[in-house]
């Protein structure tokens, strides 16, 4: 048995340096040089994810005309730069691969619903064939591995790209631009503007400045927030705190934060202990998950509700709505899942096409609070508001029952 | 076990490696009349090298860790060893070719010190391996989120190109790890260090008496895991681009590396076991996966599918006795529960 | 099995059981299974240093009640590790039973019972799978609960999408969020910590009992219990079903503390395992306190608590938890070899590190 193993161990390595010396072959998609100037800059400031240039244009952006039908949010866009897609266009159904970072929380599930509808109508009208979806389970590795994988054994037409992390992707992204088909990136970017199209909303410096801002009018300076963070390192949670802390401190107002992974048993933790040291008047959060943890923990502790931004997530909504208190949904607008197939459908067309196409993202304050519980009733607690596939098959049954494929 | 060797079957007489083996052989068979379902080619280059890139990062922490649970140890820090890896040499390397050899080996050079501590904790502090090492991870995983908010350096085209070349569908990044493979074979087989591990994980009392210096095997073994586990860094540092502080941790690696290991017929409890099972077990997980992939199977229900073949695997050769164990330190039946002493404490306690 | 009690060992012994019941509790104290008190009782004194409103009766019920659903999983993970084995598919356990109560419980009052019987039911299956797994078919119980822990967590996902529909109806989780209003001088006994003290009291009877002698034995030495005639398999399996069942208790309760979301019960067993070791149990079986594993979750959950008060950088916890968790189990390993060369006799220099177990028995005994 020794001796079997070690042959094994002899013919490994002779085989691994007979083959080290033969000539390799390198893959001649990887290009020396990934998008000019993608390199991501070893800088480790206290303000590395604060960009003051970003925040003004999201500062800017928020009040924005948006170009388009105001009752299809999700085809809405900021006029700017277009492209010019005629030389893609090509005639009947098209196969689409989407290379998705994950389905691990509620919210990409959510749009992961919508977008399956939201395909079988273009599947109906024939712009579609089939599309291909390689799910990389949160891990950047997975992700490189299943673009590179669409790029040799897919067949696609089309890429639809939802990167996991921004800079470790991008090199993988420009492969499949390199492939001269259409190229939709969406959700959070990379660090180039290969892609035929990149859709996202306004952005998290936009959900920090409408969401402390909201704070900072109501509270006083010296009033104590408790900032609640799923977890650090994730460039769209990053911004949101980078733009709240930034007019926290402007506005004098004292803001503790906290990692919490999303679970509602750490908040209620956090949030006792916080009054059990002393008074909190605001709850601000990067994301709506365990939003009624939060106030519960306030209820069974007897204290004052805070006031506090959550999400358009509908147990926020409901608990808001059952409390009274004085909150505001920041929305990172879910229904940014139709727009790749309805962009990939006008590319197809050879329409032209926003190069960074920026959807609207509002808030839902107080006084709209009541219709979007109405047109969301029925829905679970993990569903988001702004979903925007009212008027897609299956409409309310399969996001009721989060069917998904 | 020795039940299941009376059996007289020609299945019980199999070593456990040939049964991994077998399980693979079965899931490469289904999984080519999967694939071809689906329309495609199981054995096309991209699907191919699509597979073994897979094996690769799994297959770096696997060889490691295969040396851990030998020594009777467990390494639940590999995944945060990784992320550290991977930021340090994207760190020093800076898009500078000159650097890489520096990067390379301070990132290795960390690994190792870490390996080094969870060598000592384990055998000097008496700390069980699962909670030194958890222990480890969690002082990592916090010094890595204090320091480091998102992607950090970058590593040079020339680095790079570890990842993305291959030898037709083979990528270097598996050979290496076979490489790898092979001189941790060697060293389990050939060296004296080796022996010990074996001898040490099987029965720490018997090694102890007779003559053999518990530390240096446990310390070996971990150092070389974390220097795996670094090498897994390195080479995802390599794929990436960048380095990352969650790459590690966004692969599961600690405990899918442990389910690799024991999936390749390596005894939890230490002492028996192979490399050549664990890359066997390594495999059928990339295969499992790639499958799953391009059917298009729903990513909850991968894990359902992941954990059931996980244990039905297992099961399937648990009875069959565990091979490659150098002779010289006995034969099996030596469980290590069996310790003397243990008669007089059930009369102490009755 | 080499050698034997000699007389000199067993005079020590029979000395050591004779000894005076202070000193005896003080001894206790220095065993690993005892040291985890005085740990907690210096992190609770640390924690009223910090903020002395901690320490008032109501606040720090509280706590006791909060701290529950943990201790409870821990005292269910205890029973597996004392008997040599691991629950890993306990953070699992407690999502699906979460989810089941938020889909299946709805508004309708009518339905908690039915469904709280449906939830034991099914703790009582998995457990049970997990044993047999486990025991009949010789897989390694890491593996089997890893495996229960993938598949379990994936199944609920995709059965639920991801979601839950929403919490259940106030009565199911008046359960872990209520408790009995206007006790004097504590305002309030929340349910979780009745529930925690007749678990604890269930599991202290049980370890007393045939059961818990011959599941430690188990643990110790699976061959010498199976020649005494022990059922080993049988007892086995039924400590994964205890531990199912726990984490089905603890699920109960997060329900109503926490709510329902997929991500409760998250890294519940990696919590639950720190804090059995962090109670002295010896992972690998043979050795250790249930108590003391409740304990262990109490020191854990104060831990986490005073890095809160003290206002430790969030990114930096946990280090500061791993750094904590390493230096109290190496600092019980130490105990263990200083009372194996203080008390026990000479004849044991010449042993290795995991005979120490031999005094930690007579300790073990004393404070049982």
């Amino acid at each position: 048995m020794r001796n079997q193993s070690i042959r094994t161990a002899v013919t490994l390595a002779a085989a691994t340096s007979l083959l080290a010396l033969a000539a390799c072959t390198t893959d001649p998609s990887v290009t020396e040089d990934p998008g000019g100037s993608a390199a991501a800059s070893p800088e480790a400031t206290e303000q590395e994810w604060f960009d003051q240039a970003l925040y003004d244009e999201q500062f800017e952006q928020r009040t924005a005309d948006f170009v388009g039908d105001p009752e299809k949010p999700y085809l809405q866009y900021i006029a700017g730069e277009m492209k010019d897609t005629s030389d893609l266009a090509v005639e009947g159904a098209q196969k689409v691969c989407f290379a998705n970072a994950s389905i691990s929380n509620p919210w990409r599930q959510t749009g992961w619903i919508t977008m399956n509808q939201q395909l079988k109508v273009l599947q109906d009208s024939g712009v579609i064939s089939e599309m291909e979806t390689r799910d990389a389970k949160d891990n950047d590795n997975t992700q490189i591995a299943d673009i590179d994988y669409f790029i040799k054994e897919g067949n696609c037409d089309a890429f639809i790209i939802s990167p996991n992390s921004t800079a470790a992707l991008t090199p993988a992204v420009e492969r499949a631009c390199d492939t001269g088909k259409p190229v939709v990136v969406f959700d959070r970017g990379v660090e180039t503007d290969c892609a035929t199209t990149f859709i996202h909303p306004i952005g998290g410096f936009a959900w920090g400045i409408d969401s402390a801002t909201f704070l900072s009018e109501r509270l006083q300076e010296g009033d104590k927030v408790v900032a609640l963070r799923i977890l650090p390192g994730v460039d769209v949670l990053e911004h949101r705190w980078a733009a709240a802390e930034k007019i926290f401190t402007e506005n004098g107002i004292e803001a503790t934060d906290y990692f919490t992974g999303a679970d509602p048993t750490e908040i209620k933790k956090i949030i006792s202990d916080e009054l059990a040291t002393g008074d909190v008047q605001g709850i601000w959060m990067d994301a709506g998950d365990g939003a009624v943890a939060a106030i519960e923990a306030f209820e069974d502790a007897g204290k004052d509700l805070p006031v506090m931004t959550g999400e358009d997530e509908m147990s926020f909504l409901r608990k808001w709505k059952e409390t009274g208190i004085d909150a505001l949904a920041p929305v990172y607008s879910n229904f940014q899942w139709r727009t790749p197939l309805l962009a990939l459908e006008k590319i197809f067309k050879g329409e032209e096409v926003p190069a960074e196409w920026v959807l609207p993202q509002e808030p839902i304050p107080a006084d709209e609070l009541d219709q979007w519980l109405e047109l969301n009733e029925g829905m679970p607690d993990g569903h988001y508001a702004k979903f925007g596939g009212e008027d897609l098959p299956g409409y309310p049954e399969v996001w009721q029952e989060r069917q998904m494929p | 076990m020795n039940k299941a060797r009376g059996d007289g079957s020609i299945f019980s007489r199999l070593s456990s490696t040939h049964i991994v083996y077998l399980v693979a052989l079965l899931t490469l068979a289904v999984g080519s009349v999967l694939v071809a379902t689906a329309g495609r080619s199981f054995f096309s280059p991209g699907n191919i090298s699509s597979i073994l890139t897979g094996t690769s990062v799994l297959g770096f922490i696997a060889i490691g860790q295969t040396l851990v649970i030998l020594v009777g140890s467990l390494d639940l820090s590999v995944p945060y060893v990784t992320s550290l890896a991977s930021l340090i040499a994207a760190g020093v390397m800076a898009n500078n070719s000159a650097n890489i050899l520096a990067g390379v080996l301070l990132a290795l050079g960390v690994s190792a010190v870490i390996g080094l501590f969870n060598g000592l904790i384990v055998s000097g502090l008496k700390v069980h391996g699962f909670i030194a090492t958890l222990g480890m991870g969690l002082i990592i995983s916090g010094f890595l989120a204090t320091n480091f908010k998102g992607s950090f350096g970058q590593t040079p085209f020339s680095f790079r190109l570890v990842g993305a070349t291959g030898l037709g569908p083979v990528p270097i990044s598996t050979l290496i790890m076979l490489a790898c493979a092979a001189l941790a074979m060697l060293l389990l087989h050939r060296t004296r260090v080796g022996h010990q591990i074996y001898a040490v994980g099987g029965n720490p009392n018997v090694a102890r008496m007779s003559g053999i210096r518990i530390q240096t095997p446990v310390i070996t073994a971990h150092v070389i895991c974390s220097v795996m586990a670094g090498m897994a860094g390195l080479l995802l540092a390599s794929r990436l681009g960048v380095g990352s502080p969650t790459v590690g941790s966004q692969g599961g690696y600690d405990l899918l590396s442990i389910a690799a290991v024991v999936l390749g017929g390596t005894l939890l409890a230490g002492g028996k076991g192979s490399i050549t099972g664990t890359l066997g077990g390594v495999l059928i997980f990339a295969m499992m996966d790639n499958i799953m992939s391009v059917m298009q199977v729903n990513p909850f229900l991968k894990d359902v599918v992941r954990g059931i073949v996980i244990v039905v695997a297992v099961a399937v050769y648990a009875r069959r006795r565990i091979v490659n164990r150098p002779p010289r330190f006995g034969h099996d039946g030596h469980s290590r529960q069996e310790m003397p002493g243990t008669e007089e404490t059930q009369e102490v306690r009755a | 099995m080499s050698r034997t009690l000699t007389p000199s060992d067993r005079s020590a012994v029979l000395q050591q059981n004779r000894a005076g019941r202070g000193e005896r509790f003080l001894r206790a104290l220095r065993t690993p299974g005892g040291a985890v008190f005085v740990l907690l009782v210096a992190l609770l004194a640390a924690i009223i240093a910090v903020n002395p409103s901690f320490g008032e009766p109501d606040s720090f019920i509280r706590f006791i009640g909060r701290t529950a659903p943990i201790a409870i999983a821990a005292i269910g993970q205890y029973f597996v590790i004392v008997s040599g084995e691991f629950d890993l598919s306990m953070g699992s356990v407690v999502t699906m039973q979460v989810i089941t109560a938020g889909n299946l419980i709805g508004d309708d009052d009518a339905k908690v019972i039915p469904v709280l019987l449906l939830m034991f039911a099914l703790g009582a299956f998995i457990g049970l799978v997990n044993g047999l797994v486990t025991t009949l078919l010789r897989v390694p119980s890491f593996i089997v609960t890893l495996g229960m822990m993938l598949a379990l967590l994936g199944l609920v996902l995709f059965w639920t999408g991801g979601a839950a529909q929403g919490n259940p109806a106030d009565s199911f989780r008046q359960i872990g969020r209520g408790g009995i209003e206007g006790v004097p001088v504590l305002g309030v006994i929340p349910y979780p910590v009745i529930i925690l003290a007749a678990v604890a009291a269930l599991a202290f009877w049980l370890m007393r009992r045939p059961y818990g002698r011959t599941l430690i034995a188990a643990g110790d030495n699976p061959t010498a219990a199976a020649l005494t005639g022990a059922p080993v398999w049988w007892v086995k399996t039924r400590a994964f079903m205890l531990s199912s069942l726990a984490a089905t208790v603890s699920g109960i309760l997060l329900v109503g503390y926490a709510g329902v979301h997929p991500s409760v019960g998250r890294g519940y067993e990696f919590t639950a395992i720190t804090a059995v070791v962090l109670g002295g149990v010896v992972l690998g079986g043979g050795r250790g306190w249930v108590l003391s594993a409740a304990a262990g979750a109490f020191a854990l959950e104060s831990l986490f608590t005073l890095l809160n008060f003290v206002g430790v950088q969030s990114t930096w916890r946990d280090s500061v938890q791993g750094a904590i968790i390493i230096v109290a189990v190496a600092a019980a390993a130490k105990t263990w070899q200083r009372k194996r060369k203080g008390t026990a006799a000479p004849a044991q220099e010449a042993q290795p590190p995991k005979k120490a177990k031999q005094s930690e028995h007579h300790n073990g005994t004393t404070a049982r």
